[in-house]
């Protein structure tokens, strides 16, 4: 086994991407209620989700890199832009709980018939002109404190590789403290926000 | 309503688990991620390039889309009319995040969730921003949503 296959073809993407859908779909991630409620802490919905979802995929990848099957530095890691990537985080979370959506699930939110999911799309096509025509003006924010390349949180703290498995094992204690305390929050609001209540 | 959307949303883990598989099947094929946002680049750079090619084509940041050719879909319309309040604040929401997904270099998908499952620093400085802001303006709009 030799993974990553470096596979972008058309299949894997559709793939991949049909499955990303699904999986935001019944989760009822495309909904700009569930959305929304998420920050108003009523619906802890986007945080489990994407938490279970980062801590499942990053277990995956470190088993594999610990059998052999991977070769960790073919992966793309980010690179840290810091100022840009805090504005530009914090711009998408303004965005999200205005608007309702991000990116994703805007296109979940528009095949399930919102048209609202449209106009936050017409926002989107706006707000990237915006940021191009004002790309060179930006060029200071945007290469700002920038971080080594691909850092990854084992790289900044310098954890070896057995202790990497104990800092996932801690992000999956946090999680489930996480977890906890959102569903305190959820049945203090009444609880998370089921699809019946929405079709009502 | 159709039928579909009265049957329950799956439970969070059990579809965070999903996302998360199907998140690591994508990282063993291709190498990389999923993201949402650069169709979005991509229909943006197409809808410029149209409009006004010159400026287009001159820009710093769009140029490099143009070399790579233009989206596949066309299926944007434009019919757009209501002066409701929640379609201005969807128009709203959806410029801060046109805006912000290009200057953070990815969107809650390409960065978020794709960098955090390989543990990018990248990824988690944008995610707490994301949530900090978010739970800092819903106070302003959470009213709109009860």
């Amino acid at each position: 086994m030799n993974f990553p296959l470096e596979n972008s073809g058309m299949l894997a993407v559709l793939v991949a991407g049909f499955f990303f859908g699904y999986f935001l779909d019944v989760s009822g991630l495309g909904s700009p209620r569930k959305l929304t409620a998420q920050f108003t802490l009523r619906d802890w919905s986007v945080f489990k989700v994407m938490f279970t979802a980062i801590v499942v995929a990053a277990a995956g990848l470190w088993l594999f890199d610990v059998i052999g099957w991977l070769r960790f530095d073919a992966l793309k890691i980010q690179t840290t832009f810091f100022w840009a990537m805090t504005i530009g985080g914090a711009l998408l979370g303004a965005g999200m709980a205005i608007g309702g959506y991000c990116p994703g699930t805007s296109v979940v939110g528009l095949f399930t018939g919102r048209v609202d999911a449209l106009v936050f799309m017409l926002g989107m096509l706006i707000g990237t002109t915006l940021f191009a025509a004002n790309f060179k003006a930006l060029q200071g924010i945007y290469m700002a404190a920038q971080g080594p390349k691909g850092q990854t949180l084992a790289a900044l703290t310098g954890l070896p590789t057995w202790l990497i498995l104990l800092s996932l094992a801690g992000l999956a204690g946090l999680a489930f403290a996480g977890f906890r305390l959102g569903a305190w929050f959820e049945n203090r609001d009444g609880g998370a926000i089921s699809a019946k209540e929405l079709s009502e | 309503m159709d039928d579909r959307q009265a049957q329950n949303f799956w439970p969070p883990l059990a579809a965070g688990a999903g996302l998360g598989l199907a998140l690591l099947g994508m990282f063993l094929f291709t190498g990389h991620g999923l993201g949402a946002n650069g169709f979005f680049t991509r229909t943006a750079v197409w809808l410029s390039d149209m409009a006004n090619p010159v400026w287009a084509e001159a820009n710093a940041y769009f140029k490099p889309y143009l070399a790579k050719g233009h989206p596949l879909d066309e299926w944007i319309s434009w019919e757009i009319v209501g002066v409701a309040v929640r379609l201005v604040l969807a128009l709203g929401g959806g410029v801060l995040t046109g805006f912000g997904a290009p200057l953070a270099r990815g969107c809650t998908s390409g960065l978020g969730l794709s960098g955090g499952a390989v543990l990018a620093v990248a990824a988690f400085v944008f995610l707490i921003a994301f949530f900090a802001a978010g739970l800092l303006l819903s106070a302003l709009t959470r009213r709109l949503w009860q």
